[in-house]
């Protein structure tokens, strides 16, 4: 396949012309490019229809059969430390607070130096979005220079340039979906060091795989655990040996997120009961074991500590759990996984996701029953929403609002500019309210219209797309990028603004037009 | 489409509608004018220390528990009442205490017993601690109960973002500079390449009377940007010096979720006072300031804490003075997510604790006097023996502005604060 696709695009531009019958195949082609990838760059109709589109759709659904981008490999490289386990990360993490603080007692005019460079680097740090820890515990000095880097530099640059330059689009897209889905936020302390471990190994080898795959590596990510405080919960009356130990009594964040965002949904048909009996059988979940050496498997994943766990039975969704310890919760997370009000929110969700703000009720129920049918399978629930007559109608082209990532991300692809200042983008994206990673609340950030078109951030989306074309005139053509904005079909008013605007105007007009905030 | 969605749409859809600062907004038919009740909120981010800002000198447990950065008569506390004083720093707000137009309610916060300043900050400003999956903040589902919008400038938040507490259904003008630029700044092009209040003209001919919700958002946001630049330029004419809209984004940034600390923006009341006084239909604004995490050389009568309330408070004094006659018509609320530890650390400062001071100004305020259930610093009135216990919901607060000032109904109320009972915050025990 890999050989096939270095083929086709050496051969793209011999496709000959197509007759009017073919015209359809055209817009197919270009509906494709708006909803499996972050937007159409230069070339690509051409290479598609010389591919064909279902040859294209097939590679999309089989990632590893494409080539990744020499860039996103580089990238990849250059960032590896960020995907180490959450034992090595959240070590470094303590080590440069502590040499920090060290650096601080030395003298109070050295201290007062660190301080200032703990300003500037949280000057930098609100760039993405990132919340800082307080005061006292300010990065300083050589130590939080290379946390910084390691944090910003590394993980947020790394999902843009993924999400610009791979041509494994449909994978990046899945894997922004279910991040959102199992939203955690490195707006929250140990977070920050542990979101791209996060991503990579709980989010990453399963956006097409298994749903129940996902649910599991995600409630064994320390930084779940740690988001939705898992960490805290223990049994009620446990008293630790350590009297400053602070995890005492149940913590019900996880179980309820579990069952409201992660699986059934709102409405899904659990009661505050069950998210009391779920939180009993997570109770002992946590962090990974900070000291001595442990196997490959503890540092990467969340511990059970028996001692803070609650060996009752339980009560979960009418079925008896009984009080065995680690195995519990796997006997839940079978049971939620494959529940049909599971099946449902994830059908409706991957239908408003790649159709419409409000999907068609029989898309979802098509989508609901390949998930039951196929076991939570997300692969097939893909296949039947390509293969779906609603996917491809006339009536849902064009009529999704792009989503501050998805606007920023297209502008770069439309116009095939490489990114030199990833920064700028991340700082975009938080004037537009979507910092990267930085979504606050679990629910993750939205796909709809609703949650992002508001007037200031549609001037501010005009400013960016001014900006970045007068900037860059030297580097990109009007006629080159025309055919990546909605594969060149723009509305008549559009069109004549365009032609009368300035030349240096033209593609910043392009990308800040109304065609160009759709997809 | 409701009743406010429907007026929304019939007043801005012409880019126009004479958004000239100079017009007259006031009713001339002798009808009360909606939008005469205003509300201004301040957080400040990172948890102020409320124990040295409306300081308990009467119970001698507070110098004990603060021996180095506990404030004294003596070194320049101000007397309020006998019991309680008021930082040094805060001098320029004493004489509306002393007026009756500020009160305090101490020992004041969110019921959630979280020290994290991210959840206690996310509570806050969903105004539903607890449940975090309340997305919209309560500012916002205030504004969607006021009269309908009649400027683009109904509802500010002053700063680079729109914060959770202000995001959601109903739009807020959130005024800061745009995008970025500025210097080393190649791949954009120079700051000033768009001057606030022009965009260049295609976009007017693609966006102007186009149908839909992109058009309507697009003359939305033009005219915003065209009223915030035409009163600032009108105000820069003046004789009286007034911060530009930008100030704010210019200064150096350093708090928590890119909130400036008062120091970096002294000039923040005058801007508010010039937008509020110039475009009489806004209601609604929101401020944030960061840097009040000191768990480190906090300081007392001077030093950083000092250093923070007074631009804080020399700027609300500026705020009150610029609003003039409107203050008797506005309530501004200082609030924190939560307050510090009653004893102060090894550090000279002190860590995350609960209860905390909220602020209250206003013509409207029953001012001149601390509120708050108060059970003292006796370790065994504290919130496991260190730091105050949260006697008064934030909520309670708020509600009695939102029933009294902004003239809401308990119906209304409940859709701010879904299922949030009231209790009268203003009492003394």
């Amino acid at each position: 396949m890999k050989a096939m696709i270095l083929f086709m695009s050496v051969a793209l531009m011999q496709v000959p012309c197509y007759a009017a019958g073919q015209g359809q195949e055209v817009d197919k082609i270009d509906h494709a490019l708006n909803r499996i990838t972050y937007g159409a760059r230069p070339g690509d109709r051409e290479k598609v229809k010389a591919l064909g589109l279902q040859n294209f759709i097939d590679a999309q659904l089989a990632p590893s059969s494409i080539a990744e981008s020499p860039v996103v490999l580089q990238q990849l490289a250059d960032t590896a430390d960020l995907r180490r386990s959450s034992k090595e990360l959240i070590s470094k993490f303590v080590e440069l607070l502590k040499e920090q603080k060290a650096l601080k007692r030395q003298n109070s005019a050295l201290a007062d130096a660190v301080q200032k460079q703990g300003a500037d680097m949280q000057m930098a740090s609100t760039l993405t979005g990132v919340q800082t820890f307080g005061a006292g515990k300010k990065a300083g000095g050589a130590a939080g220079g290379k946390y910084k880097n390691l944090v910003q530099a590394g993980a947020v640059e790394t999902k843009l340039v993924r999400a610009i330059e791979s041509p494994r689009q449909l994978n990046e897209l899945m894997t922004d979906f279910w991040f959102n889905h199992f939203n955690i936020s490195m707006s929250k302390g140990l977070d920050r060091v542990l979101v791209s471990a996060y991503e990579e190994q709980a989010i990453r080898p399963n956006v097409m795989g298994k749903f129940r795959s996902l649910l599991g590596s995600t409630m064994h990510h320390p930084a779940m655990m740690f988001y939705l405080d898992n960490a805290q919960n223990t049994k009620a009356g446990f008293a630790a040996n350590n009297p400053k130990n602070k995890k005492k009594g149940i913590n019900e964040n996880y179980a309820r997120e579990l069952l409201e965002l992660h699986t059934l949904g709102v409405d899904g048909g659990y009661t505050q009961k069950d998210i009391q009996e779920l939180a009993r059988v997570l109770t002992g979940w946590g962090m990974p074991p900070l000291r001595g050496n442990v196997p490959d498997a503890a540092a990467y994943w969340a511990s059970f500590d028996p001692r803070r766990h609650d060996f009752g039975d339980k009560v979960v969704l009418g079925r008896t759990i009984k009080g065995t310890g680690a195995g519990e919760i796997e006997q839940v997370l079978d049971m939620i996984a494959v529940h049909p009000s599971t099946a449902n929110r994830v059908g409706f969700k991957i239908a408003q996701f790649f159709v419409d703000d409000n999907p068609p009720k029989p898309l979802v129920d098509k989508l609901s029953a390949t998930f039951q049918q196929s076991g939570g399978d997300i692969r097939s629930v893909l296949k039947t929403l390509f293969a779906s007559t609603e996917f491809w109608d006339q009536k849902y082209t064009g009529n999704k609002f792009k989503s501050p990532l998805h606007f920023t991300v297209s502008t770069f692809r439309a116009t095939g500019l490489k990114v030199e200042q990833p920064m700028l983008l991340v700082q975009f994206l938080k004037l537009q309210g979507q910092p990267v990673y930085a979504c606050l609340t679990p629910d993750g950030y939205k796909y709809t219209k609703e949650a992002w078109l508001n007037p200031d951030g549609l001037m501010k989306r005009i400013d960016f797309a001014t900006r970045l074309s007068i900037a860059n005139r030297d580097l990109i053509n009007y006629q080159n990028v025309l055919p990546a904005v909605n594969g060149g079909k723009l509305s008549e008013k559009t069109l004549t603004a365009i032609n009368s605007a300035p030349p240096m105007q033209k593609v910043g007009a392009l990308l800040g037009s109304p065609e160009f905030m759709r997809y | 489409m409701n009743r406010r969605d429907f007026l929304k749409a019939a007043f801005l859809s012409p880019i126009g509608m004479s958004l000239l600062a100079n017009q007259s907004w006031a009713f001339s038919n002798g009808k009360e004018d909606p939008y005469a009740q205003k509300m201004i909120v301040i957080l400040l981010r990172g948890g102020v220390d409320g124990l040295n800002v409306v300081v308990p000198y009467g119970d001698n447990r507070y110098r004990e528990i603060r021996p180095t950065i506990g404030l004294s008569r003596s070194s320049g506390l101000l007397d309020l009442d006998g019991y309680w004083g008021l930082h040094p720093s805060l001098n320029s707000l004493l004489p509306y205490f002393k007026n009756n137009t500020a009160a305090f309610v101490h020992a004041c916060g969110s019921p959630d017993a979280t020290r994290s300043h991210f959840d206690a900050q996310d509570y806050m400003e969903s105004g539903v601690p607890g449940r975090k999956s309340v997305t919209s903040g309560w500012m916002n589902r205030l504004v969607l109960q006021l009269p309908a919008k009649k400027s683009p400038l109904q509802a500010i938040s002053l700063g680079p973002v729109l914060p959770r507490i202000c995001s959601g259904q109903a739009s807020f003008a959130t005024i800061a500079k745009t995008a970025s630029g500025g210097k080393g700044n190649r791949k954009f092009g120079r700051q000033g390449a768009l001057a606030t209040g022009s965009v260049p003209k295609v976009f007017s001919d693609m966006y102007g009377n186009l149908d839909g919700d992109l058009g309507r958002a697009y003359s939305e946001g033009l005219a915003a940007r065209k009223q915030v630049s035409s009163i600032m330029q009108q105000a820069a004419n003046e004789p009286t010096p007034v911060a530009s809209v930008d100030a704010m984004t210019k200064e150096q940034i350093i708090a928590n979720r890119g909130a400036l600390t008062p120091k970096s923006s002294p000039e923040f009341g005058k801007q508010l006072a010039t937008l509020f006084t110039r475009d009489p239909s806004i209601q609604v604004a929101f401020v944030d300031f960061g840097g009040w995490d000191t768990h480190v050389r906090e300081g007392a009568e001077t030093g950083q804490l000092a250093n923070l309330l007074r631009p804080l408070s020399d700027g609300l004094a500026d705020l009150i003075r610029g609003l003039g006659p409107m203050y008797n018509n506005t309530t501004i609320v200082v609030m924190s997510e939560f307050g510090r530890t009653a004893r102060e650390n090894g550090n000279g400062g002190t860590d995350h604790g609960h209860g905390n001071v909220m602020w209250m100004l206003g013509g409207g305020t029953p001012g001149g006097k601390v509120y708050g259930r108060w059970n003292g610093l006796a370790d065994a009135n504290l919130n496991e023996a260190r730091d105050l216990p949260t006697t008064t919901d934030f909520r309670s607060v708020i509600t009695n502005v939102l029933g009294n000032q902004m003239a809401l109904s308990k119906q209304q109320i409940l859709t701010v604060f879904p299922g949030f009972q009231s209790a009268n915050p203003f009492v003394q025990v």
